[in-house]
């Protein structure tokens, strides 16, 4: 007997005061703790520069300097929030300056890596599946391949694939790809296998081909652990992307942005690019988790 | 005419503990139109004896046949339709696409597939259900979905391994009537599972009595009862005598453990 499913139910945020309270506090707490640091960790230079110019520093001028410092250690969050809507706004689209550009250069990269990451899982998972020579070999490597850091392959692909005259986007995507095709795998290779006995002697009864199997019950019955993976998938995706921008003197993409803030002790531009990265991913996030519900609820298979 | 014939069938599986005899020396004929019932304790072979019908299984010994061919062949012809316990519909699938699916699988044009929907809507009695999803109805009637699913296709004989197993008492008694209904109307060769003996004895001409350790066929007992039962035919002495026989049957396979 197949359990009655539910009625899907559009669960996920919802805004009661009884939930918006609690992280409006962490929130509140996070913020607090953020700008009493920014003071303590910016008041050596402050107290340096007054003792240089022998002015006298009073609390309050302590504080007001700490939180507006050019090149603070940490920047204050209004620093930060303006430090990112300036990116985002304050600058033509086009323009080396906006994080608008940047954020296309490394979604573009994020995008490419995360599509040929999925389409690599896939079709490990059919071939693990559906051969038992693959099935016993290709996960060990699998699982290898992501035991070695990242930041050790990324400059070694960039440079192999630079002197065989590749550049731009290609590298970083294939970074991304080898980050995101795991939990696709992974999850693909379970998802492959949830038809029970009775379903498969069902498909043998009427004598189906392995392919009818497949695209009629294993793949749909995937699909649930398909996007849970690829949730996995698309945040990997964006970080092996930036880690893909960090060596070899990248000037394009939010991880240049994150270097090029570090060489020159632009800690705003930093944390603004971060930010940036954290928006984009939860972004990509939200959208795959949109597109689940979507086609899960189609397919009555939403729990 | 013979629809299913097994000579000296035997099944054995390897296992840890050493290979278990599922089926030891099986004979039994199953005319066509029969209604033929299996019953007996859990492990007496009886479910093994019909997969091994339907070629889910394949017997280590003797011989089996299926509208005169080997039960893989009889597969490939289409031969049977196989209801298992649990409905097994698709959630992704309206009803009327679960019993699409096997219509598609065996390739069937899309005009054939919706003539031949309708027909078996109507035959389990679910005409207007085609466009609901499985969770929209009860357990009874995804049963009967599956039923119909394993008619669309034509075979003329359906195995059914304990179809109303996980139904209430009341849900059962109804689709016993609707099951014989169909029968009569079909003219199937039907192969029934059950752990039920007032089930087997409303349903069967004849009720193959099993026993386990090592599964074997201990009696077979041709019904007397006419073809066209209403449901209080149990109260009578005829079914009354028939179902002591069946126990009786069943008794004599526990003798000795």
């Amino acid at each position: 007997m197949t359990e009655k499913t539910a009625p899907w139910r559009p669960g996920g945020i919802s805004l009661s005061f009884g939930c918006v309270l609690p992280i409006l506090s962490v929130l509140l707490a996070i913020i607090v703790i953020w700008y009493l640091a920014a003071v303590w960790m910016n008041a050596t230079w402050v107290r340096d520069q007054a003792a240089r110019a022998d002015a006298v520093l009073t609390a309050g001028d302590l504080i007001r300097q700490t939180l507006t410092l050019d090149r603070p250690v940490l920047p204050a969050p209004h620093q930060v929030a303006a430090g990112l809507w300036d990116g985002v706004a304050g600058q033509a689209v086009t323009s080396r300056r906006s994080l608008v550009w940047h954020g296309w250069v490394t979604l573009s990269a994020t995008l490419a890596g995360f599509a040929i990451g999925t389409a690599a899982g896939i079709l490990l998972a059919v071939g693990i599946v559906h051969n038992r020579a693959m099935d016993q070999s290709v996960m060990p490597w699998a699982v290898a391949s992501q035991t070695v850091p990242i930041l050790a392959i990324a400059p070694m692909v960039i440079v192999v694939m630079a002197s065989a005259g590749i550049t731009g986007l290609l590298p970083k995507a294939v970074i991304a790809a080898w980050l995101s095709f795991f939990p696709v795998l992974v999850g693909m290779v379970k998802g492959l296998r949830t038809p029970d006995a009775l379903q498969l002697d069902q498909m043998r009864s009427w004598s189906a081909s392995p392919a009818q199997v497949f695209w009629r019950l294993r793949l749909p019955s995937s699909l649930p652990y398909l996007f849970a993976s690829l949730k996995v998938a698309i945040a990997a995706a964006l970080v092996g992307t930036i880690v893909g921008e960090l060596p070899a003197g990248a000037t394009a993409g939010l991880g240049a942005r994150l270097l090029s803030g570090s060489y020159y002790g632009q800690t705003v531009q930093i944390w603004a690019a971060l930010f940036a990265a954290a928006i984009l991913a939860a972004c990509l996030v939200m959208l795959i988790g949109w597109i689940e519900r979507l086609t899960l609820t189609r397919m009555g298979l939403a729990r | 005419m013979t629809a299913i014939q097994a000579r000296d069938v035997s099944l054995t599986f390897p296992t840890a503990d050493g290979p278990v005899h599922a089926l030891k020396d099986v004979s039994l004929t199953i005319e066509r139109g029969d209604f033929v019932s299996f019953i007996g304790p859990s492990g007496c072979g009886k479910t093994t004896l019909l997969r091994a019908i339907a070629a889910l299984e394949t017997p280590t010994g003797g011989t089996l046949t299926v509208n005169g061919m080997t039960p893989d062949a009889a597969r490939k012809a289409r031969a049977y339709g196989y209801v298992f316990q649990a409905p097994g519909l698709y959630p992704w699938r309206t009803i009327a696409g679960n019993i699409s699916l096997p219509l598609e699988i065996m390739g069937f044009s899309r005009a054939e597939r919706a003539q031949r929907i309708t027909r078996v809507l109507d035959l389990v009695d679910l005409t207007g259900f085609g466009g609901k999803f499985p969770w929209q109805l009860s357990g009874g009637m995804q049963q009967r979905a599956s039923i119909a699913r394993a008619l669309a296709f034509d075979a003329d004989i359906l195995l059914m391994d304990e179809p109303f197993g996980a139904l209430d008492e009341i849900v059962r008694d109804r689709l016993n009537e609707a099951l014989l209904d169909l029968w009569k109307k079909t003219g199937k060769t039907i192969g029934f599972v059950t752990h039920s003996i007032p089930e087997a004895v409303y349903l069967s001409t004849r009720i193959v009595v099993m026993s386990p350790r090592p599964g074997r066929i201990t009696r077979v007992i041709d019904s007397p009862l006419p073809r066209d039962r209403p449901l209080d035919i149990r109260d009578t002495p005829e079914f009354i005598a028939l179902a002591q026989q069946v126990r009786e049957g069943l008794r004599e396979g526990h003798s000795y453990d």
